[in-house]
């Protein structure tokens, strides 16, 4: 069994190249830089395609070309890079293009700071573009999954020709865990029927989002619509953790729901009886099990590195079935076991903080 | 009688254009767009290069640029041609790739990725069609818009004190070193036609044989934009707009490169030769059976920046990994760590993983003063504080914690230098904890060691700490 001691961000960049990723584009920036760095290192001597971009606007260019070339890309960015690659990323999403998109994300807004934060969890789930898109975005929380999470997201950008995400955060990132080492993937794909690749077979194909009549872009949106619909059916992935008799269903993501998993058995070992649903997938998020353990739970807390962006799509999925509580840290702050143990006491004692 | 016929660089039919005239382009009378494509286009079809050029249109009048060429089409963001470009022609090197922009997209929005692509030495040619103004969305004022010509953004004409002078694009860039050919010409008369042809085939040769990277640029007419007529218009680009923007090769190193000089390698993907690669980055500490571990252990290591912290955090984990538990390790990240004190968590579990985050460990390792002040009160009660005795003063509450004090710099030092103190505290924490057999320890730090000659100093400093601990008892 290959396997080596690895850091999230290492991780990310060793599933890519397995994913048969051959093109990264990226720009500098804490906390994610070290994906570059491994890029850097790793795609060159695999004859792939390594650029530092002059900014993260013009890598998210690049891997517009290369995905439009039919060719696995990548970039990789935290926050404040990950705001100036909206435009690429509508652009991705209107030609629809298969690509995959990295943000580390740090706390915001502005500069904000480099520590760990999930304030991007609008930006990434809702648009963040402009125009009628989505971006497919999942949250690893661990550097296997950071690893086999990439691989994930290459497999559905190619399967749905849309940009996914991997919306990770700075712990994530930094962290040490061991990683089984993956399997390239097998060369399946062929994208010559839409793809423009400087091949004569490609050559009557075109790469371009830009559709002028309104009757002929409203059908390209809800052809899009339609793709999105099938992803929300298909594609949602969540984990449970004794959720099944829990009467707070804590629903948290990324390196949140690993601290969450270690307070349920304490939790559970009090008396309260507290399970974790953590959504893999934020977009398509988890909403039908969400809306089935109303039938079970009494309350709904979600715990997120934000002022509460997520526990919108919670309410959203409880529709007022349950009350659904919040409780966040933000600005690179986390909560520690002791303080979500408190907030589970509160909410099933029904008192106030 | 000879009969001119449309270029089969063209399509034959524009299907992809938008109304029923299928058979003209949308370009306004009197444009430059037209003459300039048609250039393009025949040289592709001559030099037999259509079935492998790659056309990036950009966003501007020649937006629409994938409407009539015969070859692969790509249309990008505003300004970002020459990233698209880029990418196109990296991925396949063996591409014809063409980045053609006007004057507010490569000089304005995209001067950045124009710099760049040009610093980098792409091999591609960016066309570059100079109008003077912003034709598509309304006669605006360009980069390239010249002193006192009046357009929609500058009423009262252009003013250097406010809105900056016309730009020139092809003279900056010839600064750089990484060009091959940098020429500007016109869209006039004749002569000046047939000059602009010349040097948009030189530019695509180049390209072709690997020279590098090419920009021309076309002074061209906008009739429309300038509301003039297009007579007037031409008489205003020779004798006004040409003042400004002169004519002439910048740079020209077509002769002395070397051809494939600029060709950059690119594989396909070949999952074998990516199974071998990383097949080498997996860790070389060797196969173990299973080591069962004594406890769960939640550490953090803390200390000053250089003392080997985050290293001996490192080592415990891959003793952890070969012996086949879960095992985190998280440093603390960003400014903290250039300078001032340094800390790691790690945990070490039969099961799996919770947080990464130690907040309360039951091993705490400090190598300095500020660490057992910050750190201590937070480590369970009964639990193992390590405290290297060389450098810290203060000692920890003997009545709650179970204290084990190592001067461990000072017997780094006996052992040969204060650097592996980091590992006499490991030798100390195996032993305190029992964590792994001591054979076990030795064998992974022995594979784990990369330098061949400081392992037997490391295995010396590892017991000396591990026997320090366990003749204490």
């Amino acid at each position: 069994m290959a396997r080596q001691f690895m850091k999230g961000n290492d991780a990310i960049v060793v599933g890519a190249l397995a994913a048969g990723c051959r093109a990264y584009y990226g720009y500098p920036i804490t906390p994610a830089s070290e994906i570059a760095h491994a890029a850097a290192l790793h795609f060159p001597a695999l004859g792939g395609v390594f650029i530092q971009a002059e900014s993260e606007v013009a890598a998210m260019n690049m891997v517009y070309g290369t995905a439009g070339m039919g060719v696995r890309t990548m970039t990789a960015s935290s926050s404040p890079g990950f705001s100036l690659k909206q435009e690429g990323l509508s652009y991705c999403a209107g030609a629809e293009l298969p690509c995959v998109v990295v943000n580390i994300v740090r706390g915001g807004p502005g500069l904000g700071n480099i520590a760990p934060e999930q304030g991007d969890y609008f930006q990434i789930t809702k648009g963040g573009g402009h125009g009628n898109y989505r971006l497919i975005a999942l949250a690893p929380n661990g550097a296997q999954e950071m690893c086999d999470l990439t691989m994930h997201a290459f497999e559905l950008a190619d399967k749905y020709r849309n940009p996914a995400c991997i919306m990770a955060d700075g712990i994530t990132g930094q962290m040490m865990e061991v990683v089984e080492i993956p399997k390239a993937l097998p060369h399946k794909w062929d994208h010559t029927s839409w793809c423009v690749d400087g091949t004569p077979g490609t050559a009557g194909n075109l790469v371009s989002s830009i559709i002028l009549a309104p009757e002929e872009l409203e059908q390209h949106n809800l052809k899009l619509d339609a793709k999105y619909k099938q992803i929300t059916a298909d594609e949602v992935m969540f984990e449970k953790y004794e959720v099944d008799d829990a009467d707070l269903v804590v629903v948290a993501y990324g390196v949140v729901s690993r601290i969450v998993y270690s307070t349920v058995d304490q939790a559970r070992a009090e008396g309260l009886k507290v399970g974790l649903l953590r959504p893999i997938t934020l977009w398509p998020f988890p909403s039908a099990v969400i809306t089935s353990l109303c039938a079970t739970a009494k309350a709904f807390l979600a715990v997120e590195l934000s002022t509460g962006q997520m526990v919108e799509d919670v309410r959203l999925a409880v529709e007022g079935r349950k009350p659904v509580h919040f409780y966040g840290r933000c600005g690179g702050m986390v909560p520690g076991g002791d303080e979500l143990l408190a907030e589970y006491r509160r909410v099933l004692g029904g008192g106030s903080r | 009688m000879k009969t001119y016929e449309k270029s089969g660089g063209f399509f034959p039919v524009f299907e992809r254009k938008t109304g029923p005239a299928k058979d003209a382009t949308h370009y306004c009378p009197g444009c430059g767009h037209g003459n300039v494509h048609k250039m393009i286009a025949e040289a592709l079809e001559e030099f037999g290069l259509l079935g492998r050029s790659v056309f990036v249109s950009p966003v501007g009048c020649s937006v629409f640029g994938y409407y009539y060429f015969n070859c692969g089409n790509f249309q990008a963001a505003h300004g970002r041609a020459p990233a698209v470009a880029t990418a196109v022609k990296r991925t396949n090197p063996d591409s014809i790739v063409i980045s053609y922009q006007g004057d507010g997209d490569l000089a304005a929005i995209g001067t950045a990725e124009t710099i760049h692509a040009a610093n980098r030495g792409e091999n591609i040619c960016v066309f570059f069609v100079n109008n003077a103004i912003y034709g598509m969305t309304g006669g605006q004022m360009a980069p390239t818009t010249m002193i006192g010509q009046r357009s929609t953004t500058t009423p009262q004409g252009r003013i250097e004190t406010v809105h900056g002078n016309p730009i020139r694009m092809a003279e900056m860039l010839a600064t750089l070193p990484a060009p091959t050919y940098i020429e500007r010409v016109a869209i006039g008369d004749s002569k000046h036609i047939m000059k602009a042809r010349k040097a948009i085939r030189k530019a695509l040769k180049i390209q072709a044989e690997g020279k590098g990277y090419s920009f021309v640029e076309i002074v061209s007419s906008c009739p429309t934009g300038w509301k003039m007529d297009p007579v007037h218009a031409r008489d205003w680009l020779l004798e006004d707009m040409l003042k400004v923007f002169p004519l002439g090769v910048f740079k020209d190193e077509s002769d002395t490169r070397d051809e494939g000089y600029w060709n950059r390698r690119y594989d396909a993907y070949d999952p074998a030769v990516v199974d071998e690669y990383l097949d080498r980055l997996k860790s070389t500490l060797g196969e173990s059976e299973p080591v069962p571990l004594a406890g769960d252990l939640h550490c953090k290591f803390a200390g000053f920046g250089g003392q080997g912290i985050l290293t001996a955090g490192l080592l415990l984990s891959q003793v952890g990994m070969r012996a086949g538990q879960h095992v985190s390790w998280f440093p603390a990240y960003g400014p903290e760590m250039r300078g001032g004190t340094a800390n790691c968590s790690v945990n070490l579990c039969a099961g799996r993983i919770g947080t990464p985050l130690v907040e309360n460990p039951n091993v705490l390792v400090v190598m300095n003063q500020p660490s057992l002040d910050a750190f201590a009160g937070e480590v369970v009660d009964g639990g193992v504080i390590i405290v290297d005795t060389t450098i810290v003063e203060g000692r920890p509450d003997a009545k709650r914690l179970r204290p084990v004090l190592i001067p461990a710099t000072a017997i780094a030092d006996e052992v040969g230098t204060a650097k592996i103190a980091n590992v006499v505290i490991l030798g100390a924490l195996v032993a305190a904890t029992d964590c792994f057999p001591r054979a076990f320890c030795e064998d992974t730090l022995r594979a784990a060691i990369k330098k061949r000659s400081l392992v037997d100093m490391n295995i010396d400093a590892f017991g000396r700490g591990y026997e320090f601990v366990k003749n204490a008892r």
